[in-house]
């Protein structure tokens, strides 16, 4: 149940923020130092608001959600239930991870006013900064914060999923870091995409093992990061990137993606004053969605968008989806551990989705982004691959700045959402990484066309 | 549908035992063993790899091979629990054009032969889910099956689906793993009925060359009426036999049936070959331990 504020209660929640934070007392995570500013905008804050507490209780969102997993993974899944109880409110877990945050990751990222694109869409457009993040995606946020957790509980092997190879990038660099061994499960079709991120994966001393099974991209690495971590589940961390799969790991993820959302509510109130009308995230597994959206989930009067793969086009062919827009047209079913919304056919096989970003090409969505769709709290949106590759190359040209192609996905519906008036005044647009790793996937494209 | 698929589900109408009069359940089936001193041998094959009247023949050597219970997979595109023999069989059964409809019909036609043989649904979650849960169900009792196995279901996740079940008076069987903890053993105990499938080892279906500690340790610690079958790595008579004396109602291979059936040589002599020594492996031990 997502409780209702009124406008009053809001006001005076921001000017208790701007109260507190000329006082110094609320200092997000990346910025403090002291054991009760680490405690005062802890984890505990976050996964204590009503949206996510009784939600939880068994790991379900309404009705999505939930832990169908292989039994050999129960108790694991209820060790790290346990564990993360236990640490995210511990003075020296906190104090890590905000050490790592700062120091090592490069919180906390800007809100940057891009003003050209402003001028162009006629709105205040800020981007949150998350491509200046080390690795150049949101994702070491929250390898940072598992990878901790992971050490806390005593387990010395790593292994992950990957699409874009972000995800197991970040992996890598904190395993490289933390001293694990680590082992990342990437589609072989994804390899092929991502070349140059697969090798720096394989720089930090990471072993990437090629998925050849299924349509060979981010579902299959899931499906074998499962087979081994069913195998070595004893001394081996599954550092899933994104708020997918069994309970608890979408509120886990979510919870170490929040960094997002916080800073940018402390930064738009000092720069605007007020909360912003929209929020947009592009969204595959919905990390970087969940993570900008969760500390507003109770501020109704900012729309919260997350926008889509819509690859080709929004089509089906027997066994494929051309698409990747599981939330705007996908269907009940279980995947991954999850219920959740699936593309799937009218038996429940999972059709294999398309995108032309490898981050977001997934034919199922986290189950508490499901949710939120569903009861209307987020509003889901698609663009097509020709509209992000628009959009990549005009934030590059107007900007300066070359978004990652998933980002460029929220970056494209901008155009849509002003013509459709959905925009509001004031924007904040996640970009959730840089696009350097899509430079040659853009050229070839170009050169195709 | 292939036009192959449908030839097959024509002729597969045979005389022997059709699903009206296969009412033989699993718990029956293993007291009339526990009668006679033995333990069960519990054969996994794919349906319709590589085709639905391959499996008619497949299933049917497997009976001949002395199989007490046959286990049909019904494949999924996405099977976290398989490793790669049995994951490829699923494939070659989807492309060759297996689906649920198909699946149950298929199991209706299927003739065991003389020998009253449990037929038991192994397949993952979203397809019972996809269905609809009281339509799958009803389905599999219809067909003739006497029980589902879902590896991706446990027992919290389960209620719904068990309720159907015992409706419609279908075994659901649920795994135990060498992780599970002895708390959580007595409440998948709690919820088994028909038998309870032990997993030997850590990690995925597949062939291995060795019976492990941790698989005796395992059926020594799990104390229960509800009979215990031993899956995952076991390919011969000795590995049958080994279970078989450790304690184990029923012996459960897969990846090696498999195996035979993706070599395409001699299969059906070959899978009923295999089945006789691991059903003698088990007898064998079954008279060392009376
Ligand atoms: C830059 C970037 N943005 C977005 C995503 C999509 O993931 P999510 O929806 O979990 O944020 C990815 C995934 O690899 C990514 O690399």
């Amino acid at each position: 149940m997502l409780i209702q504020i009124s406008k009053s209660e809001l006001q005076n929640q921001n000017s208790r923020i701007n109260r507190e934070k000329r006082q110094g007392a609320i200092k997000l995570t990346g910025t403090t130092t002291s054991e009760s500013q680490i405690k005062n905008p802890g984890l505990e804050k976050i996964s204590g608001q009503e949206t996510g507490a009784k939600a939880e209780a068994k790991g379900k969102y309404g009705k999505y959600g939930g832990q169908y997993v292989p039994e050999v993974l129960m108790p694991a899944l209820e060790e790290l239930v346990e564990g993360y109880e236990r640490y995210k409110n511990d003075p020296g877990f906190l104090k890590e991870l905000d050490h790592y945050l700062k120091d090592f990751g490069g919180r906390e990222t800007p809100l940057y006013f891009a003003r050209n694109l402003s001028k162009k869409y006629g709105a205040k457009i800020y981007l949150k900064r998350e491509d200046l993040v080390h690795g150049g995606a949101h994702k070491l946020n929250n390898a940072i914060g598992q990878a901790i957790l992971a050490k806390y509980m005593g387990k010395t092997r790593l292994i992950a999923e990957t699409g874009a190879g972000q995800h197991g990038t970040a992996t890598a660099m904190v395993g490289a870091n933390m001293g694990f061994e680590t082992v990342v499960y990437m589609g072989a079709k994804d390899i092929k995409r991502q070349q140059m991120n697969a090798y720096r994966m394989e720089l930090m001393g990471t072993e990437v093992r090629a998925v050849e099974s299924g349509s060979k991209t981010l579902k299959d690495a899931i499906n074998e990061a499962l087979r081994d971590w069913v195998t070595n589940v004893e001394n081996t961390h599954y550092l899933i990137g994104s708020v997918v799969g069994p309970h608890p790991y979408p509120m886990i993820v979510r919870d170490f993606q929040s960094v997002i959302g916080r800073e940018i509510k402390e930064q738009i109130m000092e720069k605007e004053g007020r909360l912003p009308d929209s929020l947009i995230a592009c969204a595959g597994g919905g990390s970087n969605a969940m993570g900008m959206f969760h500390p507003f989930t109770e501020a109704r009067e900012v729309r919260l968008i997350a926008v889509e793969a819509g690859g080709k086009a929004l089509k089906c062919t027997e066994k494929a989806a051309l698409h990747s827009a599981s939330l705007c047209v996908g269907e009940e079913g279980v995947l991954h551990g999850a219920r959740t919304k699936v593309l799937q056919d009218s038996y429940g096989q999972i059709l294999e989705s398309e995108s032309i970003s490898a981050g977001l090409d997934y034919s199922g969505v986290g189950p508490e982004l499901a949710y939120l769709a569903d009861n209307g709290r987020v509003t889901a949106r698609y663009v097509t691959d020709d509209e992000a590759l628009e959009a990549f190359h005009e934030l590059s040209r107007l900007e300066g700045i070359i978004p990652a192609l998933e980002s460029s996905h929220a970056l494209a519906y901008l155009k849509k959402a002003a013509d459709a008036g959905e925009l509001g005044e004031l924007v904040v647009v996640n970009l959730s990484g840089r696009g350097d790793k899509d430079l040659e996937t853009v050229f070839s494209q170009m050169k195709g066309a | 549908m292939s036009s192959k698929m449908e030839a097959g589900l024509r002729s597969g109408i045979g005389a022997g035992v059709k699903a009206e009069t296969r009412i033989s359940g699993i718990s029956e089936k293993f007291a009339e063993l526990k009668g006679r001193g033995e333990g069960a041998l519990i054969s996994y094959v794919m349906a319709g790899d590589p085709s639905p009247e391959a499996t008619r023949d497949i299933v049917s050597a497997l009976a001949r091979g002395g199989t007490d219970i046959i286990e049909l997979g019904l494949p999924f595109s996405d099977p976290v629990a398989d490793g790669p023999t049995i994951q490829a069989a699923g494939q070659r059964a989807l492309a060759a054009g297996m689906d649920t409809e198909h699946f149950f019909e298929l199991v209706e036609g299927l003739d065991t032969g003389i020998v009253r043989i449990p037929l038991v649904c192994m397949t993952y979650f979203n397809l019972v889910f996809r269905y609809g849960i009281e339509k799958f169900v009803t389905g599999s009792a219809k067909a003739g099956l006497s029980g589902l196995i879902i590896p991706d279901l446990p027992v919290e996740e389960a209620s719904e689906l068990r309720e159907s079940c015992e409706k419609h008076g279908l075994d659901l069987i649920f795994l135990i793993a060498p992780t599970t903890p002895g708390e959580r053993v007595k409440k998948v105990l709690d919820r088994s009925s028909g038998f309870v499938y032990l997993v030997s080892r850590l990690g995925v279906t597949g062939t291995s060359s060795k019976v492990s500690g941790t698989t005796k340790e395992l059926l020594a610690r799990v104390e229960t009426d509800i009979p215990k079958a031993v899956g995952f790595g076991v390919s011969n008579g000795s590995q049958a036999a080994e279970i078989r004396k450790a304690g184990a109602d029923g012996v459960i291979v897969g990846s090696a049936f498999i195996k035979i059936i993706e070599s395409g040589k001699n299969v059906n002599e070959r899978l009923e070959a295999l089945a006789k020594e691991l059903k003698n492996g088990i007898l064998e031990a079954s008279r060392k331990g009376e």
